[in-house]
């Protein structure tokens, strides 16, 4: 079976990377490849990041509340470049109302407080292997 | 994208199209066969630099330093980091680009991060042909880091022309412990963290240890007989004391630069021309110490070329190349063949059972197999 690459990344001015530890650490028990760019990143860094790890699924934890903003920003920049087949995830705190706009922007899952770490897992290898 | 895509993209420079080069390379996919022949003629081109040292030296931190230093100075760079893979469950994590801020979205600058995938030498099994695809891609410099390394760690010196060895101070006796490790690879040594007590100290140390090892016979970091390259004989190139024999012959034209660039770095006796390796104290959380190091890198790499060296380590390359994938594609064949006749079941029965012992079985799998 073929290794998968995940980028797990913060964007903005959000410092609260535990939960996108946690997530990084979720990942690599199930036997992914786990890129992790640590806090503070812009979407231009984690677009460039993305395309040269050639990472199958990139998972954004986001804590501060720019989701809105900033997911739909690295997905048109990921798709600039061509790199439209990249599965994204979004995880932390992500209020119900805002979901339909981040899977219209282009986001496959989105994953709230609470979320199964097993269900993450399972999601992601699902479409991954699906999507590439 | 598809193998003509890839390679069309390629050759234009798109960062996407090598990337997903890398991505089969790594893998071994059917692609990467016809990958590695069409990129292969334009290789040999890049000074690959290894960086390795104990967890927690600095290394990832350093190299984001180097690779800026090398932009000031005009060279694209690339970087390669290899982190360890989990022995349970397969999976890494590849944390390297956190402290690699300061270039990442510099066009300039490409950087891929490498699980070791169960390997133990310090880098993983690909990291040679992804080093071939930077290289033949146009990269000036390619920075290679290791996993955190300790005392066995050594095949980035095969891999690299400039091994750097990075240390920190307080190691005291773990010095000692290294001494026949790391420490005996190192064309250029780091002490870095040099902000924090003891780094004169341990430059001492390591200076000490490099004399004791040089003024030897057949000491470290000693490129013997040059008496015997010059005349064109078969010589063994031992730039470690620990290589094996590779025989090769080269007559030498060593320029003036090249030994002013021994005179620089010490050598035991006055015309020996061997590679004394200077040790750099660096802070690279503050970017101190990194000018010079990247002076001695390239001082290293002319070295290297000016006295035909750069020549001998592409022989030493390819014949280690050749003689890893013959020994594999080899190995491989006979044990399908054996596999295949039913010899290998019958003949694991018979040493488990003790009736037969394994090398009297594994000499009738050769005779049968391969005719020797």
């Amino acid at each position: 079976m073929r290794k998968l690459r995940v980028l797990v990344a913060k964007l903005g001015l959000d410092a609260h990377d535990r939960g996108a530890k946690v997530v990084a650490r979720a990942y690599r028990d199930a036997g992914f490849e786990v890129i992790y760019t640590g806090i503070y990143q812009r979407p231009e860094a984690v677009a460039e990041a993305a395309i040269q790890e050639d990472v199958d699924i990139v998972a954004i934890s986001s804590l501060a509340g720019a989701h809105l903003t900033l997911i739909p920003q690295l997905i048109q920049l990921l798709r600039d470049q061509g790199a439209d087949d990249m599965l994204v995830l979004a995880g932390g705190v992500i209020p119900d109302e805002d979901v339909p706009d981040l899977i219209k922007a282009g986001v496959a899952g989105v994953f709230g407080p609470g979320s199964d770490l097993d269900e993450i897992i399972r999601f992601t290898r699902e479409r991954a292997t699906q999507e590439r | 994208m598809d193998l003509t895509t890839v390679l069309q993209r390629f050759q234009q420079g798109d960062r996407r199209a090598l990337a997903r080069a890398i991505t089969w390379v790594e893998n071994g996919t059917p692609e990467s066969g016809e990958l590695i022949r069409s990129t292969y003629p334009n290789t040999g081109r890049a000074h690959v630099i290894g960086i390795t040292g104990p967890p927690g030296a600095g290394k990832s931190t350093l190299v984001d330093r180097l690779a800026a230093r090398f932009r000031e100075l005009g060279q694209s760079v690339a970087i390669v980091a290899v982190d360890p893979t989990s022995p349970f469950s397969g999976g890494a994590i590849l944390g390297d680009r956190i402290r690699m801020q300061r270039t990442l979205t510099d066009p300039g600058v490409f950087m891929r991060s490498l699980a070791s995938r169960g390997h133990l030498g310090g880098i993983s099994i690909a990291t040679g042909d992804v080093v071939g695809l930077l290289d033949a891609f146009g990269f000036d410099v390619i920075l290679v880091e290791t996993v955190g390394a300790g005392q066995s760690e050594v095949e980035i010196m095969e891999l690299a022309h400039t091994t750097t060895v990075v240390l920190i101070p307080g190691m005291g006796d773990d010095i000692q412990a290294i001494k026949a490790g790391i420490l005996e690879i190192g064309d250029v040594f780091a002490v870095n963290k040099a902000d924090r007590d003891g780094a004169d100290r341990t430059v001492m140390e390591i200076e000490m240890m490099l004399d004791l090892g040089h003024m030897g016979e057949a000491g470290i970091n000693r490129w013997q007989g040059e008496a015997q390259i010059n005349s064109g004989a078969a010589q063994r190139l031992d730039r470690t004391g620990h290589h094996g024999h590779a025989d090769m012959s080269a007559a030498f034209t060593v320029s003036a630069s090249a030994r002013h660039a021994a005179d620089r770095h010490g050598t035991a006796n006055p015309g020996d021309l061997s590679w004394r390796p200077p040790v750099v104290k660096t802070t690279a959380k503050d970017g101190i110490g990194v000018e010079g190091l990247v002076d001695r890198m390239t001082q290293h790499l002319q070295f290297l070329r000016e006295t035909g060296r750069w020549e001998l380590l592409k022989q030493r390359d390819a014949a280690a190349k050749l003689r890893e994938l013959i020994t594999l594609r080899a190995a491989r064949t006979v044990l399908d063949r054996a596999a295949a006749a039913g010899d290998l079941a019958r003949l694991t029965g018979d040493v488990a059972a003790r009736t037969l012992d394994p090398y009297t079985a594994a000499e009738e799998v050769l005779q049968r197999h391969l005719g020797i």
